[in-house]
């Protein structure tokens, strides 16, 4: 994999609008922007309808995920180009999902809707109809995805990457700034854990920065050591399946795992060592 | 180090998406309560700027949090107290930059022209 496998900018999406085997895909968590205005001929997922389960705490199982995949009308053999709004957390969630579930061509779409909207793009609201497929998804791979358990096992031993802000890191919030303060019973970091906030990977118009400036910051600034195994985590492990985009799928480091569980599950553990204040 | 901020029991939904304009600080809360609010609207000729981000920065342009404006040209943020930078982009590279101050219990009303 490199960069360019992965990774496409605006000018290719739009040259792609309408090919028959490329299903453009809009990811969020408030599908609302969708309905107001999107790529034109894209579809939309929703993070926490479509992609979480809606009683236990967990992805939709194979069965879903095919379902979904099916009634949205994408194929096996289809290039799915996901963005999203947040630049492009919840796209890159997506991204490692489809991953998770084995889709084959799946590509994410450089600076996501926020660029798109920057460079003053086509937006459309007219919501495609596309004839339903019977897809077929594989079985989770395990590789790509961390429980808890792991999680504690790996303190010390791998390397861990918060990717929150400083000051949820540090204990100061238990959530973004744009959100009330909320979810998990204590605040604080997974010892050992370094913090490099997503957003370090990104420009400010959402684009991801080159992959020597981000070798420079995960292995230079952060001090993490390349040939360990990675764990990423953030809140939800949206923000972190950002991070493992970068790492995994920009910088091909072999084995990076998202720990979906992330703070809202660490932080209401009970037992668990916690850590408070800057990294030591 | 303070202890985290405990004020909100609120729901969001669970999740750490920006929704446009930010969450509704009354919604959630129904007073700034506990929280160090900054909330404005972004304009430009009088009008509200509808497509557009703003991001709030720490010391030395560190990232915080970024949302989308809302219809209204508006946007919320739920902050730590201190001094923060608000910086608002929007199409054709329009760009604004404030500097605000905030504190637990109160709104920081920062408008912006364009």
């Amino acid at each position: 994999m490199s960069r360019s496998d992965v990774l496409v900018d605006a000018d290719w999406a739009e040259s792609r609008i309408g090919t028959p085997g490329v299903v453009i895909v809009e990811v969020d968590e408030d599908t609302s922007a969708y309905d107001k205005g999107h790529i034109p001929t894209a579809i939309k997922i929703d993070w926490k309808k479509d992609l979480q389960d809606p009683v236990r705490r967990d992805f939709v199982d194979k069965t879903g995920f095919e379902a979904l995949l099916s009634e949205r009308g994408i194929s096996n053999d289809d290039t799915v180009l996901l963005y999203g709004g947040n630049n492009n957390w919840f796209a890159a969630y997506a991204y490692w999902y489809f991953k998770l579930y084995g889709h084959e061509k799946v590509l994410l779409l450089d600076g996501g809707r926020k660029k798109w909207e920057l460079d003053s793009r086509e937006l459309s609201t007219d919501v495609p109809e596309r004839p339903k497929t019977d897809y077929t998804a594989r079985e989770q791979d395990s590789s790509l995805r961390t429980l808890r358990d792991e999680v504690v096992a790996a303190i010390g031993k791998r390397n861990l990457v918060d990717v929150r802000s400083p000051d949820e890191f540090t204990g100061r919030l238990l959530a973004p700034a744009h959100l009330p303060q909320e979810q998990a019973q204590r605040a604080g970091h997974i010892p050992t854990a370094r913090n490099v906030p997503w957003s370090k990977a990104a420009n400010e118009d959402g684009t991801f920065r080159s992959d020597s400036e981000l070798r420079s910051l995960y292995e230079g600034e952060a001090g993490l050591d390349f040939g360990r195994e990675t764990i990423a985590y953030c809140r939800i492990g949206e923000r972190s399946a950002h991070t493992w985009f970068v790492l995994h799928e920009l910088l091909d480091l072999p084995d990076v795992k998202n720990y979906d569980g992330s703070w809202t599950e660490y932080g209401s553990l009970v037992g668990v060592p916690i850590e408070l204040g800057e990294a030591r | 180090m303070s202890g985290a901020n405990p004020a909100s029991t609120a729901g969001t939904g669970g999740g750490c998406g920006a929704p446009a304009g930010g969450v509704s600080a009354s919604a959630a809360t129904g007073t700034p309560g506990g929280q160090a609010v900054v909330e404005g609207r972004v304009t430009r000729e009088g009008a509200p700027v509808a497509t557009g981000y703003a991001r709030l920065l720490g010391t030395g342009d560190e990232f915080v949090a970024e949302v989308p404006l809302g219809d209204d040209g508006g946007f919320r943020f739920f902050a730590a107290p201190g001094s923060w930078t608000l910086r608002v982009l929007a199409p054709g590279g329009l760009r604004a930059e404030r500097s605000v101050e905030t504190d637990y219990g109160h709104v920081t009303r920062v408008d912006v022209t364009i």
